[in-house]
């Protein structure tokens, strides 16, 4: 928790120096939620987060360095700069994503769970999600087919209480995330998110069911969020500085530290080792190159023979897709 | 108000006239006294001037084709009139004219003619109503590639509004009399293989046995340069032997040294190189007379003569004297090769200010050719034979080559013109002088 | 092998890819015990089991970006969109995650997902349900778009969508459904690459360039203008993405003509993207500019002779081409 803190604070500082570009959300206040329900995990289990992922990729364990290589566009970057802040991932650690589009997950992650019955696998998929999608379609269509299918996956909904600017009360006929499960016979529970223990406890227990059982649950996790949607966003103009302040207060790392008794000198230690490991990372990230413009089209097919497929489009083609000829002229 | 010009009446016998060939384009300014064209009678070449200042605006008789005396050529007037309503009178109505020459279809310029082969976007001006010739581009491309002058379709094909289109082209360039423009004439009887002024003949139609063709565009166009320049230019020949021991010796030994470049001389490659810097050598000899003034040329471009099936085409080499022999070889090996496939651009067959014409490979050992004008002279060259020759009181067998260079008289003198072979003959038989 | 439907040729790939690969799975509404709303797979349920034929409910944007999922882990699903009308409904999924992920995520995961679907009109299914929209994802790097016009290239092509790593759109048509042709035996294992277009017909005069159905209306008029010494030379293009240009541009410089035929509205279609490669690559070979016909650009009507007049029909082809002919002086007007 206390290197996703830092990390996110070091990422907001590393944006305004124009090191990091386009769209990014931060986890900060969140931490306990996304490393809840990570920590219980198998090998075998995958998750889908969306696109506030940075604490999922530091939760499934990828290195502080190649998640700031990939935010600022470099080469080793976790999806080799092609991804940003939005679209990390992490296939080794069964990471699939960070993703752009609100709820677009959900019948991602559906399939994979699909894909783990389909070969008779004992795993399960953590699929997080904000409340902000649970509006969406993509939402319905997921849960219900989860739901009918019988599928080995824990949507975890983040409730952080507002999607962008508009709070959960106006957003959802329903504001208490866990109770729409019923509409598909599903499990559904809430826990308070910032309770690290009290997150990872449900998690195990629904992560297990899934496993054991074949059957999805939906498991919200309220917190929120002490900065902004994005970078971009103060998060002032939605929220009275008093909740903020009042929620500031529930801190889920300071909650940790206390229920756990650790004393104030390993917190420190603690501190002192993420900020040296975050500074590291940053500073091998910035020195990191960029990708080379002639890969640009490597990765948009990946059949063997898509080249092959795709010679003789070339005649005609649009400027920059046909550099340096000119039959007509010849 | 935009006027005709008339085939004028240039000798007391004369009753119809062939237009030689435009001096002047559509479009372009025309001053009294500018001759504007040469026109054929039946007794001489004579020059057509204009009476009146202004723009020619239309041209109605193209070249090689024949008018009766008095009818409409062209039309010159202000710029930008409206000359659709004058048209040629079908003056080539009957049988085959005095002059055998007279030709009754368009009968297009070939490629080397200077004067209108490209279609009309190249030329500057427009034809009937203004705007410029509306072509498609396969017409064009087809038209270009043959050498035939679209002008003679202009409003007249078979797309929309008169567009010239393929088929139009394709009937063209069958001969078809069907896309005769403003001569409505029947097809050529006389034999197409009758010289300039033939004595006249009966419009029969020829004899069971024979056949008549219908030239290209290239062979007509050939026929009338080469009758006009053994017509005109006073040639005079002179011959001479050169060893070419020494050539062959250093030609092999360089090849083999370019071997792994891909670049191959040959031996004309040497010759043509050999002219080039004579040329240089000897400014007297390297002039051209054009219309009573003499031309003198800086730069030697040396045009290679190259047979083609259907008749002869003289690619340029440009500035042949400050290339090093091998870039004139990778020159003049595309020229060579492009001229055979028929894709030589229009700048490259002219401008020549020599030719050498090459029959050895053909086993011819010494022939004349006729000069290309206005070049002041041409190199026949004849094949490198073993022969038996004196050197120096004893006999020797030699590899001896037999050139001949005519000369246009007008140009240059016999002097001149021997101080040029034996420059040429120095560097053949000297070749080191060729690589520096 | 005797002539069998497009529909069968359909049929007799996806069985033998399940007989072939496990990790091949179908994905559809009604596609299991209902067989199919256009009897595609019937059969294939009761002789593979509800593993490898899964039944959705209607939910495109679920069971397509589950389709993403399970591909993104490896499986090969193959979904059925039951026409390309409801494809809409799923665009997100198919271009937004399909056509991305493997871009975005630095190529560490592909998507070799199929999607079929059928497109076209002309049984008076009005607006929302007569569309042809291949042209949108034709238009989406990281995407496939095949669209066969015979049993024998639905059947071939749709082996190579269902083997190649990478999202295919596998468009059909309706129509075509019941169309004969041969198969080649099952043990030749017969495919058609992806992204070649092949000559149908061969001519001299005119090369029409169409795909699906429109190939077929296509050669009907070229039959029809057989009768007035004018042979037109068609081109199945067979593939929107990868295009294969070269073969229609050999094909133009030969005839100097082109029309292009489509279902689709022409404007910003097939007949727009390859109009803009033969005008770079024939500029000196064209005997008039490439003429384009489409479908009425206004929403399918409802009425027969409605929507007869919106469809891109024989003559309407017929018509294109005797213009374009004409404007080239080798027909009169028709």
């Amino acid at each position: 928790m206390l290197l996703i803190r830092r990390f996110e604070e070091r990422t907001e500082e590393q944006y305004t120096r124009a090191r990091i570009g386009g769209y990014c959300h931060l986890a900060i206040g969140e931490e306990a939620a996304n490393v809840g329900s990570i920590d219980p995990m198998e090998p075998g289990d995958y998750v889908l987060a969306s696109y506030r992922d940075h604490g999922t990729a530091l939760a499934v364990g990828s290195e502080p360095h190649r998640v700031m290589a990939e935010l600022f566009g470099k080469a080793t970057g976790v999806a080799g700069g092609y991804g940003g802040s939005m679209h990390l991932l992490d296939v080794e650690r069964h990471f699939l994503g960070g993703w752009g589009i609100v709820g677009g997950q959900l019948p991602i992650a559906v399939g994979v769970a699909l894909a783990l019955d389909y070969e008779s696998k004992p795993n399960a998929v953590l699929c997080q999600l904000g409340e902000g999608a649970t509006n969406i379609g993509a939402f319905h269509e997921s849960l219900n087919l989860a739901a009918i299918w019988n599928l080995p996956i824990v949507f975890q909904v983040i409730n952080n209480r507002y999607g962008m600017g508009t709070s959960v009360e106006m957003a959802s006929a329903e504001p208490e995330q866990w109770k729409r499960a019923a509409a598909y016979r599903m499990h559904g529970e809430r826990v308070d998110g910032n309770d690290l223990l009290a997150v990872r406890e449900a998690a195990d227990r629904l992560l297990r069911r899934a496993r054991d059982e074949r059957r999805p649950a939906l498991l919200e996790t309220t917190t929120y969020r002490f900065r902004g949607h994005s970078v971009a966003d103060a998060g002032k103009v939605y929220r009275a500085p008093e909740e903020v302040a009042e929620a500031k207060k529930h801190d889920p790392i300071d909650r940790f530290v206390a229920q756990m008794g650790i004393d104030a000198e390993t917190v420190a230690r603690l501190r002192s080792e993420v900020n040296a490991e975050i500074d590291a990372a940053i500073r091998q990230a910035a020195a990191d190159p960029a990708p080379d413009p002639a890969g640009l089209y490597d990765n948009v097919y990946g059949d063997a023979n898509w080249r092959e497929q795709f010679s003789r489009m070339e005649r005609g083609g649009p400027f920059g897709e046909r550099e340096g000829t000119r039959a007509w002229r010849a | 108000m935009a006027e005709e010009i008339v085939m004028p009446r240039l000798s007391d016998t004369m009753e119809r006239g062939t237009i030689a060939r435009w001096l002047v384009h559509e479009g372009d300014a025309v001053h009294e006294g500018d001759v504007l064209a040469e026109i054929e009678t039946d007794k001489a070449t004579m020059e057509l001037n204009a009476y009146s200042d202004g723009v020619l605006l239309r041209i109605l008789v193209q070249d090689g084709e024949a008018a009766e005396l008095g009818a409409p050529i062209a039309v010159v007037g202000a710029e930008g009139e409206d000359v659709s309503g004058f048209s040629a009178a079908s003056g080539n109505g009957d049988a085959a004219a005095a002059d055998g020459a007279g030709e009754t279809e368009a009968a297009p310029p070939a490629a080397s003619e200077a004067v209108a082969a490209a279609p009309a976007p190249d030329a500057p001006a427009p034809p009937a109503g203004g705007g410029t010739l509306k072509a498609s581009p396969v017409a064009r491309r087809m038209a270009s590639d043959a050498g035939f002058d679209l002008r003679g379709l202009a409003g007249k094909g078979s797309g929309p509004d008169g567009r010239i289109v393929r088929v139009d082209v394709e009937r063209a360039l069958a001969g078809g009399a069907s896309a005769a423009p403003a001569a409505a004439a029947p097809p050529a009887q006389a034999p197409a293989s009758a010289p300039a002024p033939a004595p006249a003949r009966a419009a029969a139609a020829p004899p069971e046995a024979d056949t008549v063709i219908e030239p290209s565009p290239m062979l007509k166009a050939v026929a009338r340069r080469m009758s006009e320049s053994k017509a005109q230019v006073p040639h005079f020949y002179l011959q001479c032997e050169i060893d070419m021991a020494k050539a062959l010796a250093l030609r092999e030994e360089l090849n083999a040294e370019l071997a792994d470049e891909g670049v191959k001389l040959t031996v004309n490659d040497l010759i043509v190189r050999a002219c080039a810097l004579a040329l240089r050598d000897h400014p007297q000899f390297h002039r051209s007379w054009i219309d009573g003034k003499l031309y003198q040329h800086g730069a030697a471009h040396v045009g290679v003569a190259v047979a083609l099936d259907e008749g002869l085409i003289v690619p340029v080499i440009r500035n042949a004297d400050s290339l090093p022999l091998r870039e004139l070889a990778v020159v003049a090996r595309d020229l060579v090769a492009r001229a055979r496939s028929g894709s030589l651009r229009q700048q490259e067959i002219e401008g020549g200010t020599f030719s050498v014409s090459n029959l050895g490979m053909l086993g011819i050992t010494s022939f004349q050719a006729i000069i290309n004008p206005p070049e002041p002279g041409i190199l026949a060259v004849g094949s490198v034979v073993e022969r038996a020759t004196g050197v120096g009181g004893q006999v020797v067998v030699r590899p001896l080559m037999t050139v001949n260079l005519s000369v246009d008289h007008r140009a240059a003198s016999g002097a001149d013109g021997a101080r040029l072979l034996q420059t040429v003959t120095r560097y053949l038989e000297h070749p080191l002088l060729l690589l520096v | 092998m005797a002539g069998v439907t497009y529909r069968e040729a359909l049929r007799r790939a996806l069985d033998e890819e399940l007989a072939r690969d496990d990790k091949v799975f179908l994905m559809g509404e009604e596609i299991g015990r209902f067989e199919g709303s256009y009897k595609v797979t019937a059969g294939l349920y009761a002789k593979y089991g509800p593993r490898r034929v899964r039944e959705t409910p209607i939910a495109e944007e679920g069971f397509v970006g589950a389709g993403v999922g399970a591909a993104m882990l490896g499986l090969r699903p193959v979904v059925e969109i039951m026409t390309i009308n409801f494809i809409l409904v799923a665009m997100d999924m198919v271009v937004n995650h399909a056509a991305k992920v493997r871009q975005m995520f630095g190529g560490k995961v592909g998507v070799p997902l199929v999607i079929r679907t059928p497109a076209g009109a002309g049984a008076q299914l009005t607006a929302q349900h007569s569309q042809s929209l291949e042209v949108m994802f034709a238009h989406t790097p990281g995407l496939k778009v095949v669209a066969p016009s015979t049993p024998l290239d639905a059947y071939g092509l749709l082996k190579s969508a269902i083997r190649d790593d990478d999202p295919v759109l596998f468009v059909e048509n309706l129509v075509l459904y019941n169309v004969n042709g041969a198969l080649p035996e099952p043990g030749d294992d017969f495919t058609v690459p992806i992204g070649r277009a092949q000559v149908v017909r061969e001519g001299r005069d005119l090369t029409i360039v169409a795909h699906s159905y429109t190939v077929r209306r296509a050669l009907t008029v070229a039959d029809r203008l057989s009768q007035h010494d004018i042979e037109v030379e068609v081109v199945d293009l067979r593939s929107l993405r990868p295009l294969d240009a070269e073969t229609v541009i050999e094909s133009v410089k030969k005839t100097s003509r082109a029309l292009v035929a489509e279902e689709g509205w022409a404007t910003y279609g097939v007949g727009a993207e390859l109009a803009a490669r033969i005008s770079r690559e024939c500029f000196d070979d064209l005997d008039a500019p490439v003429e384009r016909v489409g479908g009425a650009e206004a929403p399918m009507p409802y009425s027969k002779p409605l929507e007869l007049a919106a469809l891109t029909l024989e003559d309407k082809i017929e018509k294109a081409a005797r213009g374009l002919l004409a404007d080239c002086g080798l027909l009169a007007e028709a």
